[in-house]
């Protein structure tokens, strides 16, 4: 594929100062181009979540370039004004659990990705339909958070994080609480979507049901990302 | 955009209402609490205007007959009558007691009421009567305030007589909230200040025992010294209405001062029993509304600040997808306005229902309630601000990472 959706060069990120300073990230380089879906796994305190935390522009890497599309958001201690702004515009998340907004039915808890972005109510909700029926949930699309299965509200966390067709989602064990078939669906459905929708997808995970699913997986351990080949199993 | 506070109070009604009922009784106390002080000042200025009086004249140095005891001979009021620009003028006595209601039957219970002496067709006579008919004879008759639950044609004893109502009244009140029960002049006369009969037979021995009262060969001075002894020649106070066109305190200032005695205009008199009879209650009401103030402030901060707490997790997802922090703020802000305005409705209710029950008159004004509106809306605004300081803290990182 042509171009990159997200690209990383040299991350680090350094927690405290002097001799209780903490590198929980020392060499972190990826690339990964839209449409493509990238598995992120490593064994516990590798850095994974800070890792993830740079990328979703929660936390700022102390070093480092993170390029996403055309545009520069992190660059050796600068970075852009509105960090807000682009986790809500230019970043899908999709956490473990779905967390979904228990008192906003399905279509307006993606609409309000679109809604906060300053999109009319209408042409939000419309992207939330459209969304729904792209991700076979269109019919619950009146139903209350509690009132859906767990793949269910999987798939409606994965719409909301489609909802502004970010150039990057980040998949957070998104299979975690499922079981192998529900597993499964959800990474057919997140290949689904990141090449219909032209998105960079990451998905960090421990899971061994999907790991042989990636073509392409970067391994981090002890804070440095190393690239291998996956299986690319179809699924 | 979407009313995130409003889906959230629909999502969770039951809570909100619950929470909201349990908080408007407390503001319908509140509310109750300033109706109670509003009954008081209105009980006074309804007692000022029922007496039909422009200047109450009184004994000298005291701020009777309301606030303090007054006593004056019962002929004053022919000399008052003389003075320039007096229209009419009239005596009256006021004594507070408890009577018997209900007779002589086991289920009998005591009332509390201001028994008033007054002339008929004068100043001081009930303005109105709702049921029965005015006293027409001179005796043991009685026009009674509904308040005293007395009926038309029950009796009433008062000291050693008893008196038939034959007509009933309304919102005839002391400035203490007690109903009024209206007697005879002479009756009343009788009551306050005729002694026992012990009393009136010893006081007849001391006398007869007085060689200087008692001298032999002056036939009849004993006997008019005793009867001096047992006449009931005071009344509290004297009730004057001003000729039209007249300055009230034009009428007064002579009276003060060739008189020897007290006249109090009709906005003295107000001074006196509202801003020094009722002065300390209404001090100890507006305590007892700023701790209300502060108790609701504390219900609706730890309600919104637990509601918060249970929804960190939406918050942090709501933060690390983008919503502004004003937005987040804005939620918490409404629900708590939201649980304010679902309180003041049930309080504002709760007060109107129950504030007919209380033993004493409790005034309910719009502009009460609309200033209690706006304090509760000022107290939630101020109560939420620990909640949002915990929402603003929260880091959109715990999204992420479980």
């Amino acid at each position: 594929m042509d171009g990159y959706g997200i690209r990383i060069e040299n991350m680090r990120k350094r927690y405290g100062a002097g001799d209780t300073a903490v590198d929980a990230l020392k060499e972190v380089n990826m690339t990964v181009a839209p449409g493509e879906v990238v598995g992120l796994i490593g064994p516990s305190g590798s850095g994974k979540t800070t890792l993830l935390k740079c990328l979703g522009a929660v936390i700022e890497p102390t070093a480092g370039r993170m390029t996403l599309g055309d545009e520069v958001i992190y660059d050796d201690g600068w970075k852009i004004d509105d960090l807000k702004a682009l986790r809500r515009d230019r970043i899908g998340f999709v956490f473990q659990a779905p967390y979904l907004i228990p008192f906003l039915d399905v279509t307006d808890n993606i609409a309000l990705l679109p809604m906060l972005a300053g999109q009319p109510n209408a042409a939000s909700r419309r992207r939330a339909t459209e969304l729904l029926e792209a991700l076979d949930v269109g019919h619950r699309a009146r139903a209350q958070p509690s009132e859906l299965s767990g793949g269910e509200q999987q798939r409606v966390a994965i719409a909301r994080a489609l909802a502004n067709q970010p150039p990057v989602i980040l998949a957070d064990e998104p299979t975690a609480p499922l079981d192998s078939e529900r597993a499964l669906a959800v990474i057919r459905i997140l290949n689904r979507m990141a090449r219909q929708y032209n998105t960079a997808v990451i998905v960090v995970t421990h899971d061994e049901k999907i790991i042989p699913t990636f073509k392409r997986i970067y391994h981090i351990r002890d804070g440095v990302t190393h690239e291998e080949a996956g299986e690319g199993r179809e699924v | 955009m979407i009313s995130l506070a409003g889906r959230d109070i629909l999502h969770s009604w039951g809570k909100f209402v619950f929470t909201g009922v349990g908080l408007g009784l407390l503001i319908g106390a509140t509310l109750t609490m300033a109706g109670v002080y509003r009954g008081m000042v209105d009980d006074a200025k309804v007692l000022l205007s029922n007496s039909g009086a422009d200047i109450w004249v009184v004994q000298k140095d005291t701020l009777g007959p309301y606030a303090e005891p007054s006593s004056l001979r019962d002929d004053v009021y022919r000399s008052l009558r003389g003075m320039p620009g007096v229209a009419r003028a009239a005596n009256v006595t006021y004594l507070t007691m408890q009577v018997k209601q209900g007779g002589e039957k086991e289920n009998a219970s005591d009332v509390r009421v201001m028994v008033v002496g007054f002339e008929p067709g004068q100043p001081g006579e009930p303005g109105y009567l709702v049921a029965g008919r005015r006293i027409t004879r001179s005796h043991y008759e009685a026009v009674a305030d509904v308040r005293t639950g007395f009926s038309l044609g029950e009796r009433i004893r008062i000291r050693r007589q008893d008196y038939t109502v034959v007509g009933l009244t309304r919102r005839m009140v002391s400035s203490g909230g007690d109903p009024m029960v209206f007697i005879p002049l002479k009756d009343a006369q009788e009551a306050q200040f005729l002694k026992d009969n012990d009393a009136i037979v010893n006081e007849r021995a001391r006398t007869a025992a007085n060689p200087a009262l008692n001298r032999p060969g002056v036939p009849g001075l004993l006997e008019a010294i005793q009867a001096s002894q047992t006449t009931s020649r005071s009344v509290n106070a004297v009730l004057v209405q001003v000729q039209d066109g007249q300055s009230h305190e034009a009428v007064a200032e002579p009276i003060r001062r060739w008189k020897h005695l007290q006249a109090y205009t009709r906005a003295q008199m107000e001074e006196i029993l509202v801003a020094k009879l009722i002065a300390t209650s209404a001090k100890q009401i507006g305590m007892f509304l700023a701790i209300l103030a502060v108790v609701s402030a504390a219900i609706v901060a730890f309600i919104i600040y637990t509601m918060t707490l249970g929804k960190i997790r939406e918050i942090a997802v709501l933060k690390l997808i983008g919503t502004r922090s004003r937005t987040i703020a804005g939620m918490i802000l409404q629900q708590a306005l939201g649980l304010g305005f679902i309180g003041f409705v049930v309080g504002k209710i709760s007060a109107a229902l129950w504030a007919p029950f209380f033993p004493k008159y409790v005034l309910l004004e719009p502009g009460d309630a609309l200033r209690g509106f706006i304090a509760v809306m000022i107290i939630c605004t101020i109560a939420s601000t620990l909640a949002i300081r915990a929402a603003l803290k929260v880091d959109p990182a715990t999204a992420i990472g479980g």
